[in-house]
């Protein structure tokens, strides 16, 4: 981007202003001897020209909406359009979830996006041994077509669009919010929305996984393919490095881990016999805005210019939607603090304000509570207000890119771009995302960079204000949102009342149909459809698919 | 006099939760403080992680939920721990657990919670000057 005699009178002016220095620093030495990025990343003291002289601006940088993407995937970006307000959300039972949707879409919020409870997450029904103890706990409860009625009731899925964190049984959920759509006259090729589908970082970070490998990437290139034809506008996967940060990696690794599961699942459509221009438009990705602001503005835009590279480079791609990294963020959860939580919002704020400037489609900013328990609604309130005081009031909307061409954030993205790139190529080496996760490799980097990040929070060399720095006396946060337990009990109540009121020779019939196509080749998709619009249960389909595919056995990772 | 055993510990994660980057620090914690940990893995139920308590021998049971579902899993280990007889054992808990839930799991018999922000080298002292055998 710089060249000739400019760049070397900058050289020789910043060897001058170095000398000039010398002297100050011997007796007024610097904070710290090495300033570095959360993820280890040295860094200058200050960045000049120099640094990105060689950066070539059209194959690098780009402008707006074209290749390689890295200042945005719209060419207009805020000034057309703002991102999607879209807070996670889902507690108790869908009658508790349905009326605090409605609040959000009050509120102001553009989207829904649906937290499951996590028996409905591994495919257990309410009344499942397993589930005692967890129903409605950390999202709402969905164990049949009825629940999905209830929880989507007075909202038009024509007009919303609908995130819904659901992995291992994505078929079934997709599956019955389709159900439900057509129960409101709404066709699927109207619904807009996500599902996360995104299985390998489930193995390796978040937990909800439940067939093996080879069946769950079948299910996966299934939905894409049924999806790509019958429900043209659904993201028909968010491939997640949300929770891979969460588990405690560096910027680096969540971007690596990311992308090298989008390989693997651009790989395994492919081998499939679809084509990549057919599905890849529709893949979009799920990131964690972390602590360190520019580092985290600069992820995002490395991001986007090295999915474009390997989609365009290494698969061929020829649709520029095929190389558009299109991307929900979340601010980091795991940085919320106990201690004094009225700190959160700020740290929120920050973090969104990074993501806004990275570029995000759509944004989710944590509540104050959420170390404590689920957000109460003044906290989602004021969480949501966050991204709204960023959209009208901060001006950063009015402009593409507003960081693009700082000399600091141009060398960092660079510098994330090639230390993900060098995870990438090691994966590679390992057999591709999949087998690094079989041989514990993925698992191991994320555990040691997390350990490596509390040793160095309690040897106080990085503070967290109020934590290990700053701290008061303080009494427990009040009024904290509860899940009733008797959640559970009507669940089950309700699980009866529905097998005594459907056609259960159909659904017996309908699943031992899914059992056979399992078996086969043919797609899962069409089948599962009629098993939940027969009102099977999640319970039910899941059991059925496990009993041809297995189950999940994780590698173990800590100890010896 | 054979040289001291090490302390013996069960990390483990009870119920459906799948965060674990907890649980993981405190095991690579407690390894490094000298003490033998065996780490559970995920979605164990409270049968099995008494069951491998009982099995391993251990000193001290360490559990980790941030689902919510410490409300009913925690009393249930402590419960089985109870019928088979065993009252020597610590049971240390952690994870996202309101302050007001605190008081009735410790009438329950678990002995400590830790919540966001404790210091590991606080987790080691607390077991090192707790150990009930």
């Amino acid at each position: 981007m710089f060249e000739g005699e400019g760049i070397e009178q900058i050289k020789d002016g910043y060897r001058e202003w170095s000398e000039k220095l010398r002297p100050k620093l011997a007796k007024r030495p610097e904070r710290k001897a090495d300033f570095v990025t959360a993820s280890g990343i040295p860094i200058r003291r200050v960045y000049t020209p120099v640094e990105i002289a060689d950066l070539d601006y059209m194959s690098e940088l780009g402008l707006p909406g074209e290749y390689p993407f890295t200042r945005g995937v719209q060419p207009t970006m805020y000034r057309g359009r703002l991102w999607t307000m879209r807070q996670y959300a889902g507690f108790g039972t869908a009658e508790d979830t349905n009326r605090r949707y409605r609040f959000l879409l009050e509120q102001g919020q553009t989207g829904l996006s649906v937290a499951f409870d996590l028996p409905t997450q591994i495919g257990y029904d309410s009344d499942h041994p397993l589930a005692t103890g967890e129903v409605g706990k950390v999202g709402v409860a969905i164990d049949s077509l009825r629940d999905m009625e209830i929880l989507f009731d007075q909202i038009p899925l024509d007009k919303v669009s609908t995130s819904m964190t659901i992995n291992a049984p994505a078929a079934v959920l997709l599956a019955m919010y389709i159900a439900v759509a057509e129960k409101q006259d709404v066709l699927p090729k109207e619904l807009r929305g996500t599902i996360q589908n995104d299985i390998l970082k489930e193995y390796s970070a978040r937990g909800t996984y439940i067939f093996p490998p080879k069946p769950s990437m079948r299910i996966i290139t299934d939905i894409f393919s049924f999806c790509s034809r019958e429900v043209p506008q659904w993201n028909t996967i968010s491939i997640s490095g949300y929770h891979i940060r969460e588990a405690g990696s560096t910027a680096v690794q969540e971007l690596a881990f990311t992308l090298a599961d989008g390989i693997a699942y651009v790989e395994a459509a492919i081998s499939a016999g679809l084509d990549v221009d057919e599905f890849a438009p529709r893949l979009s990705f799920f990131f964690n805005a972390h602590l360190d602001f520019l580092e985290e503005i600069a992820k995002f835009r490395a991001a986007r210019r090295l999915w474009a590279k390997i989609m365009r480079e290494r698969f061929k791609a020829k649709d520029p939607r095929s190389m558009m990294m299109r991307f929900h963020t979340q601010t980091a959860g795991c940085t919320l603090a106990a201690q004094q939580p009225k700190n959160n919002i700020v740290r929120v704020a920050f973090q969104a304000l990074s993501a806004v400037l990275g570029g995000t489609q759509s944004l989710h900013t944590n509540s104050m509570d959420e170390a404590f328990c689920l957000p109460s609604e003044e906290a989602v309130q004021i969480a949501l207000r966050t991204q709204q005081l960023i959209a009208y009031e901060s001006g950063v909307t009015d402009t593409v890119d507003p960081l693009g061409g700082s000399y600091y954030i141009e060398e960092l993205t660079r510098e994330i771009f090639d230390g993900a790139q060098d995870y990438i190529d090691k994966i590679d080496e390992l057999g591709g995302a999949a087998s690094a996760i079989e041989k514990g490799f993925i698992q191991r980097e994320i555990q040691e960079s997390a350990y490596r990040y509390q040793r160095e929070i309690e040897k106080g060399e990085r503070v967290v204000v109020g934590v290990n720095k700053f701290q008061v006396a303080e009494e427990p946060l009040r009024d904290l949102l509860r899940v009733d337990p008797a959640v559970r009990i009507s669940q089950i109540e309700e699980l009866k009342t529905l097998k005594s009121e459907r056609g259960n020779g159909r659904v017996k019939g309908i699943l031992g149909e899914l059992r056979k196509a399992a078996q086969g080749n043919d797609n899962l998709m069409p089948v599962i459809l009629d098993a939940v619009r027969a009102y099977a249960t999640l319970g039910e389909i899941c059991d059925a698919l496990r009993d041809v595919f297995g189950e999940y056995q994780p590698v173990s990772t800590v100890g010896g | 006099m054979a040289t001291k055993r090490k302390i013996r510990v069960l990390t483990a994660k009870p119920g459906l939760d799948g965060h674990d980057r907890g649980i993981k620090v405190i095991a690579n914690a407690l390894m490094d403080a000298g003490m033998e940990v065996i780490y559970t893995g995920l979605r164990q139920t409270p049968e099995q992680i008494v069951e491998a308590a009982i099995q391993e021998d251990v000193d001290v049971i360490a559990l980790s939920i941030l689902s919510g579902a410490h409300d009913f899993l925690f009393p249930r280990i402590m419960e089985l721990l109870g019928e088979k007889g065993v009252d020597d054992v610590l049971v240390i808990g952690g994870g996202i657990i309101p302050d007001e839930d605190i008081p009735s799991l410790k009438e329950r018999g678990i002995a400590e919670i830790f919540g966001p922000g404790t210091r590991t080298d606080d987790i080691v002292s607390y077991i090192e000057n707790n150990l009930r055998r």
